[in-house]
């Protein structure tokens, strides 16, 4: 089955004419008609679209001119990305119909690949949820166990690829995103370093810390989604103009004399003693390649899930105060004046969880509690920095669990404050800018995947990719795929 | 039982910052909530931050400039095409000025 593949075997059938594009589309839509009933990682197909798209690539093929190692390849991308003529909710209700008239600049970059794009994916309203339970239109599946979420916001993404109903997907990631339901779903999920990709055409959340990246079948074929993607765009003007490197060309030179950090923050009460035991044996292995590992500090760990919780939302409330019902989305009508059109149109628009943080946000930034709140934030977020500053003048990687626990059930988690909690170790990252990356490191004994993340240096993703394509290499997690009957 | 973080009355001025229009029940849960919420965040308090500089950004940089050179805008009929409501060119709302 072609569904199988990852990125970069697809692409060596395609160039071998052992297999075309037009091939893999078709198989991929058979797949998304008979599984995603179930696992619902998906909004909008765009089956059409996908199969002219193939036909192109096809024909590229057929001339030996492929446009790129992505050539053909179908993919997901989240419904947070702006597409061209093709619905863009965010999940949320209150952009139920909103036709984006542009396409984001990775969407652009991907077209430019020649990529196929099978659909957007489900999400957390506006990537606020840690379960996909907060989208305004349904709650994905874990494909591992139905009965449970995928992980969040891009739990559509991750379920996509861990259900094989997308090569690839692209998520973002604010505060674990990414890192944290590609741990849950046992793929790959890459969080770039701040700047490394363009958030043009990404519906903000929160500016300062939003950033786009894969979720693949493997790390090779996180190098080269982001090789796709990466790069400075006029367009957004936080978007780095350091140099993009070769990603594939580095990743097979292994960790022999690496430097590895080992947090000890990251191993603590509340840690899931499957997860623990299973990223410590992910750093034997390491250890094993030829890694030196040395213990690292990060003391203000802690405080980084409280400092994102004003940062993040004082950044929403501001963003999301574009949806007012006057150029885009939902207007509820019979409003007497316009502020009352305002807060009708956004008390019916936004979910439960929406509004929390809006209000959470709009809260931190009043008069009165903007010094005390938001102002303290942004100093324990330049503690949360200088941590990492200190732990990567001696190490090279810093290698820790990506979640807490495992994926919980649908409806577990009924406390916004526990759900919170779930970022613990995914949002310091964020916080600092830097790269991360969850890789499968194994099973519970009930059968569900861990992830284990490991975090780089600002822009040093070639270092990051490296330290887990010698782990993958080493194991052999990606093989198991998750049982599903149509 | 300690002092709650944020009062009723807080919530509905907020709401009215925010725009927001919450129903009675929305209001209270609201309440609890984000009691309970920054009861949490209040451990920030415990730390020194006197003297530690904010940071509003993970990467440095002030000012990006570019070259003032002209580009084809969207053009109108897209941008309009997304409205609620609409008035031949013009996004169409409630009345805003008293006669």
């Amino acid at each position: 089955m072609l569904t199988d593949l990852t990125i970069h075997e697809l692409a060596g059938l395609f160039r071998r004419k052992a297999a075309t594009p037009t091939q893999a589309a078709r198989e991929y839509l058979d797949r998304i008609a008979a599984l995603d009933p179930k696992v619902k990682a998906y909004l909008t197909v765009t089956g059409e679209a996908a199969l002219a798209r193939a036909a192109e690539a096809d024909a590229r093929f057929q001339a030996g001119a492929p446009l790129s190692p992505l050539d053909g390849v179908p993919l997901g991308l989240k419904d947070v990305l702006c597409t061209r003529g093709v619905r863009t909710t965010c999940g949320s209700k209150i952009l139920e119909s909103f036709v984006p008239p542009y396409d984001a600049t990775v969407t652009r970059r991907l077209k430019a690949a020649g990529i196929v794009i099978l659909g957007k994916t489900n999400m957390d309203e506006f990537a606020m949820g840690s379960s996909t339970e907060n989208s305004g239109f349904f709650t994905t599946r874990n494909p591992w166990d139905l009965s449970r979420v995928p992980g969040g916001s891009s739990g559509g993404s991750a379920a996509a690829v861990a259900a094989d109903l997308a090569a690839a997907t692209l998520g973002t990631d604010t505060g674990g995103s990414i890192r944290q339901p590609a741990a849950f779903c046992g793929n790959v999920g890459l969080k770039p370093t701040y700047g490394r990709v363009s958030r043009y055409g990404l519906v903000a959340f929160a500016s300062s810390l939003d950033q786009i990246g894969p979720f693949t079948k493997d790390v090779e074929d996180a190098a080269l989604m982001l090789q796709a993607i990466a790069g400075h765009d006029p367009k957004d003007s936080t978007s780095a103009t350091v140099p993009v490197p070769d990603y594939a060309a580095g990743l097979g030179r292994g960790v022999e004399g690496l430097r590895v950090g080992i947090p000890a923050e990251y191993f603590i009460d509340g840690l899931d003693p499957e997860v623990e035991s299973a990223v410590r044996a992910a750093i034997e292995i390491l250890r094993g390649l030829g890694a030196k590992t040395e213990s690292v500090s990060l003391p203000h760990t802690e405080y980084g899930l409280a400092a994102y919780y004003l940062i993040g939302p004082a950044e929403a409330s501001s963003n999301l105060a574009r949806y007012d019902g006057v150029k885009y989305g939902l207007r509820v009508p019979g409003s007497r004046d316009l502020i009352d059109m305002y807060s009708r149109t956004r008390g019916a628009g936004f979910g439960a969880e929406v509004k929390r943080r809006v209000m959470l946000g709009t809260y931190a930034l009043s008069a009165g509690y903007h010094d005390a709140y938001y102002g303290k934030a942004q100093r324990v977020r330049t503690l949360v920095q200088r941590d990492f500053q200190h732990a990567f003048e001696r190490v090279d990687v810093i290698v820790a669990p990506t979640t807490p626990s495992v994926a919980f059930k649908v409806g577990e988690k009924a406390d916004p404050l526990s759900m919170y909690l779930n970022d613990v170790f995914t949002i310091p990252v964020n916080l600092a800018g830097l790269p991360g990356v969850s890789v499968p490191a194994g099973f519970t004994r009930a059968g569900l995947p861990i992830g284990v993340q490991v975090i780089g240096k600002a822009f040093d993703e070639e270092t990051v990719l490296r330290t887990a394509k010698a782990y993958e290499t080493a194991t052999e997690w990606r093989k198991r795929k998750p049982e599903l009957a149509a | 039982m300690p002092e709650p973080k944020i009062t009723m009355q807080e919530v509905e001025q907020v709401a009215r910052l925010a725009r927001l229009a919450l129903s009675d029940a929305e209001k209270e849960s609201m309440r609890r909530e984000l009691d309970g919420i920054l009861s949490y965040i209040d451990k920030l308090r415990a730390l020194d931050t006197e003297g530690v500089p904010p940071t509003s950004h993970a990467v440095p940089m002030t000012n990006v400039m570019r070259e003032d050179e002209p580009v084809p805008s969207l053009p109108q009929a897209d941008m309009l095409a997304n409205a609620p409501e609409r008035s031949g060119e013009f996004f169409r709302v409630p009345k805003i000025i008293e006669e």
